[in-house]
């Protein structure tokens, strides 16, 4: 079982605090996302859950115990590592049974094991070579593989796709998602990249200088972000944000869209400007566009947008898709 | 890139270099050919470098008359001894200050290679009061404590420049693996620092073998390693020059093998990784 | 970084090293120092059982004022100074000759190493009998072949000859480094240099030398290091006769050839004294090197 839950945690290095208090709960089987800028503190939490920094003070329950003075080793967790941290004298199949072997598992027990493992992550090939004879992908299914042996209360993982090529991450994007949906064990994931998060997760741990931004499913925090972090960090490309007269008029401080909901016409919209760079991606195109009065926005126009640079345009909000912010940054019910 | 260079150009530096090379290994190799040859022929004037009768005579002499074997054993225990027991003692200590940090790290560091600049001599005699009231003094671990401890922080030192090379980030997957302290310095550090523990191993022995003060000052009959037993020569009735060169060509061969094979790690190891 | 359990672990596996080089150095150091200040001549009968003479300073202030005292500290510094400049300058020479493209530079750099494991005793011994002897030595016929009166190499020129049989020793080590140091020199660097107009001398002075100047200091502190303290060298060729007494020489004969412990305990404190005068000053210099 792998319930997780933190009480009034934090975290100090010297007379810096990275981790003001901060709870947390997660459920038994949810795939929860970290993500963050960097030096918010996502993987300094991650490790105070895995036991590998102490908490300043508070409480990390794992399963209803008081874990908090437990040593890593017998947290019953296993972790995948941002460099995967492999044993490189070992074979892929020593380094897989290593946690079994730490746990004294006889030898039949652990080559089933181990071969089981590497069965479902495609290593069987690969057993008897040494991690600096594979791939990045395939280094990062062999510490998938140890982690896994262990059948652990829940995985903890610290960016762990970061050092791949792009096509090679959204691959390991989804077999990290099956392995969650046949497995259906806790996993805790790190990450900066939001579409990491968006595309994976449960649960979605927003982390802004070591608070929590917001909590909630991906849809939420698109549909409905407390703050401006939140609404700015959460879609790509980022929510427009535009201040000063334009917001008043909504009765707010400031006021945010997002490039796909505005609509871009030739003949007649709310606001008016110039096309300045437009990026095709073929099935969308981004079009940054000077609006008079405003100042830059992006807009996602679907397909193949027949503007160029230099065009004039006319834009128009989606009422219904307007988010408010007052003066500190948080959202107006 | 390094650029194209003249076979003329490249033909002098090989001349030149090679004749500065010879020059710098001339003594050790004008010694092993001296000890092939007769005494008479050794002070042949002029010189004879090749053409004179070889003989092995002066080895077996040599052995014959000091016993030479049991001098080397002295000299292989003591170094290795020495160069072991350090290790045992310094790959925790290296582990502590390369793994676990703390603003100290750095200051006794620095206070444990300024006892190597401790002059021997300023403490020579309570040593040997302590090694007489101990009853260590011409014995081999007695030397083997000593050797140890004046090399210790060379060890800790060397140690502490190749395990800083090691991601903490390995460690703390054995941690997460399940491994306890001890299975994560056993299973996991020590083999993946293995070329660092060799070359550390060898350049101490080297250091070890070749220590002439102590194993001069503290030993007698028993315990003397090779260094003493050269130093032996020293004296007007050894003066004869092909056994000495035969006695100096068995005390320096073995390290002279080994030192040719650590010459790469020895840079490192010697200048604490601070220079690369 | 860590947590609690792993710094209180850290402590305990660091205690046995520290522990043991703390007794190491206070033990024999806090002998020495009673020593100093007590009148013992264990020839004379003076014993630690039957109590040894309390004499203040004495021993110190004779230390100082015998004649031999400051011709020693002269000497030390001469050889230290002299060693460490022949092979600094040889070693940077060198280095730049092994440097440049050649058949066989492995071996050649074989060669060149071979010294610096060769133990000081043989090496004294060797030099001493077979190159340095004035009868039978191979610079004396060197001398003869060209009609030279041959040199009393370690009595004429004892302090010299010295520092070239020691030099020999050090040079392997001082090229060794400085050549790692020279590869690691960015070529397009001097390329650029070269581009700008600048000739070798100025190349050499602007960007070798400066690139260099890590590697200088290292070797600068662990030759001094060693150097301080040579004694093999000196034991077998002069005895310290010649003007070849360094400190520590002077001091092992105080105490184990005079037997006079006092007085060599009060030498051995100017000699630690020495020692950590120009430790502190190296530290400063490494500590500063290792933080990059």
């Amino acid at each position: 079982m792998g319930k997780i839950a933190l009480k009034h945690v934090t975290k100090s290095f010297g007379a810096t605090e990275v981790i003001p208090p901060l709870d947390l709960d997660i459920e038994d089987g949810e795939f929860v996302v970290f993500v963050g800028p960097s030096g918010c503190g996502k993987s300094t939490l991650l490790r105070l859950i895995a036991g590998l920094e102490d908490v300043t003070s508070g409480m990390i329950e794992i399963d209803g115990n008081d874990a908090t003075k437990v040593p890593p080793s017998k947290r019953g967790l296993a972790m995948v590592f941002q460099s995967y941290a492999l044993y490189p004298h070992m074979s892929v199949r020593k380094n897989i049974a290593f946690p079994l072997r730490m746990a004294k598992v006889d030898e039949a027990e652990r080559n089933r094991k181990v071969e089981a493992a590497a069965d479902i992550l495609n290593l069987t090939d690969y057993l008897e070579r040494r991690p600096g004879q594979l791939s990045g992908g395939q280094r990062q299914r062999v510490a998938i593989g140890r982690a896994i042996v262990r059948e652990p209360e829940a995985f903890l993982f610290d960016e762990p796709l970061s050092n791949l090529d792009a096509a090679l991450r959204v691959n390991m994007r989804l077999e990290i998602s099956e392995l969650h949906q046949s497995l259906k064990t806790t996993m805790i994931y790190v990450t900066h990249d939001q579409v990491e998060a968006m595309t994976m997760a449960d649960k979605i741990v927003v982390l802004n200088a070591g608070r929590i931004a917001q909590v909630g499913s991906p849809l939420e925090l698109y549909r409905s972000p407390q703050n401006i972090f939140v609404a700015g960090f959460i879609g790509s490309p980022k929510m427009n944000f535009i201040e000063g007269e334009e917001a008043g008029k909504h009765g707010a401080h400031t006021i945010g869209v997002r490039p796909e909901h505005l609509a871009l016409s030739t003949d007649g919209g709310t606001w008016e400007g110039t096309v300045g760079v437009a990026e095709h991606l073929g099935s969308d195109t981004f079009l940054h566009v000077h609006v008079d009065g405003i100042g830059a926005l992006t807009v996602r126009a679907q397909g193949e947008a027949g503007l160029n640079h230099g065009d004039r345009a006319h834009i128009t909000p989606d009422p219904e898709r307007i988010h408010r912010f007052d003066s500190d940054g948080l959202a107006l019910a | 890139m390094a650029r194209a260079v003249t076979n003329n150009r490249k033909a002098f530096n090989t001349a030149l270099a090679w004749l500065v090379g010879l020059l710098i290994f001339f003594p050790i190799l004008w010694t092993v050919l001296t000890s092939f040859k007769t005494e008479a022929q050794a002070i042949n004037d002029p010189p004879l470098f090749l053409f004179f009768d070889w003989t092995l005579e002066n080895y077996s002499v040599v052995q014959e008359r000091s016993d030479y074997l049991r001098y080397l054993w002295n000299s292989v225990f003591i170094a290795g001894g020495s160069t072991l027991l350090g290790i045992v003692i310094a790959v925790p200590a290296a582990w502590s200050m390369a793994f676990v940090p703390s603003r100290r790290t750095k200051d006794v560091l620095l206070w444990m290679l300024s006892t190597k600049m401790l002059p021997a001599v300023g403490v020579l005699y309570p040593i040997y009061l302590l090694f007489i009231q101990l009853g260590l003094l011409d014995t081999r671990i007695g030397l083997t404590i000593v050797l140890m401890l004046i090399n210790l922080p060379i060890i800790v030192w060397m140690l502490y420049t190749y395990f800083r090379e090691i991601p903490a980030e390995i460690l703390e997957a054995a941690r997460m693996d399940g491994a306890s302290l001890r299975e994560e310095i056993l299973y996991v550090l020590t083999p993946m620092a293995v070329p660092g523990i060799a070359s550390t191993i060898l350049l101490n022995f080297i250091l070890a073998w070749n220590e002439a003060f102590w194993t001069l000052n503290l030993t007698a009959a028993n315990a003397a390693p090779l260094t003493a037993f050269i130093a032996s020569y020293s004296s007007p009735e050894g003066l004869f020059y092909a056994k000495l060169s035969a006695a100096s060509t068995m005390a320096i061969a073995p390290i002279l093998i080994l030192g040719w094979f650590s010459q790469k790690q020895l840079v490192r190891g010697l200048t604490f990784g601070a220079v690369k | 970084m860590a947590t609690q359990h792993s710094r209180t672990a850290a402590r305990f596996m660091m205690a046995p090293a520290v522990f043991l080089l703390l007794v190491w150095m206070l033990v024999p150091l806090t002998m020495t120092l009673f020593f100093s200040f007590k009148k013992y001549l264990p020839l004379r009968g003076d014993s630690m059982a039957n109590g040894l003479e309390w004499v203040g300073f004495a021993n110190y202030v004779r230390f100082v004022g015998s004649s031999s005292f400051w011709p020693s500290i002269q000497a030390t510094l001469i050889i230290v100074g002299g060693v460490l400049v022949v092979t600094i300058v040889l070693g940077v020479l060198l280095a730049m000759l092994l440097d440049q493209p050649m058949w066989g530079q492995g071996i050649v750099r074989i060669l060149v190493i071979a010294p610096f494991f060769v133990m000081p005793t043989v090496s004294a011994l060797v030099w001493k009998n077979m190159f340095m002897d004035p009868n039978n030595g191979l610079l004396a016929y060197l001398w003869k072949a060209f009609g030279g009166t041959p040199v009393e190499w370690l009595s004429q020129a004892a302090l010299p000859s010295l520092i070239m049989i020691v030099s020999w020793q050090w040079l392997p080590f001082a090229t060794l480094i400085l050549l790692t140091a020279i590869q690691s020199l960015d070529s397009e660097q001097l390329e650029a240099a070269e581009m700008d107009g600048a000739p070798v001398l100025a190349r050499f002075w602007f960007i070798i030398l400066p690139h260099l100047s890590r590697a200088i200091t290292i070797v600068i502190l662990i030759q001094t290091i060693f150097l301080l303290s040579i004694f093999a060298e000196i034991f077998v060729t002069t005895g310290g006769a010649f003007g070849t007494k360094t400190l520590t020489y002077l001091i092992f004969q105080r105490v184990l050839e005079s037997q006079n412990v006092g007085l060599g305990s009060a030498g051995g404190v100017y000699a630690i004294i020495l020692a950590n005068i120009v430790a502190l000053f190296l530290m400063r210099i490494v500590g500063k090197n290792l933080d990059a």
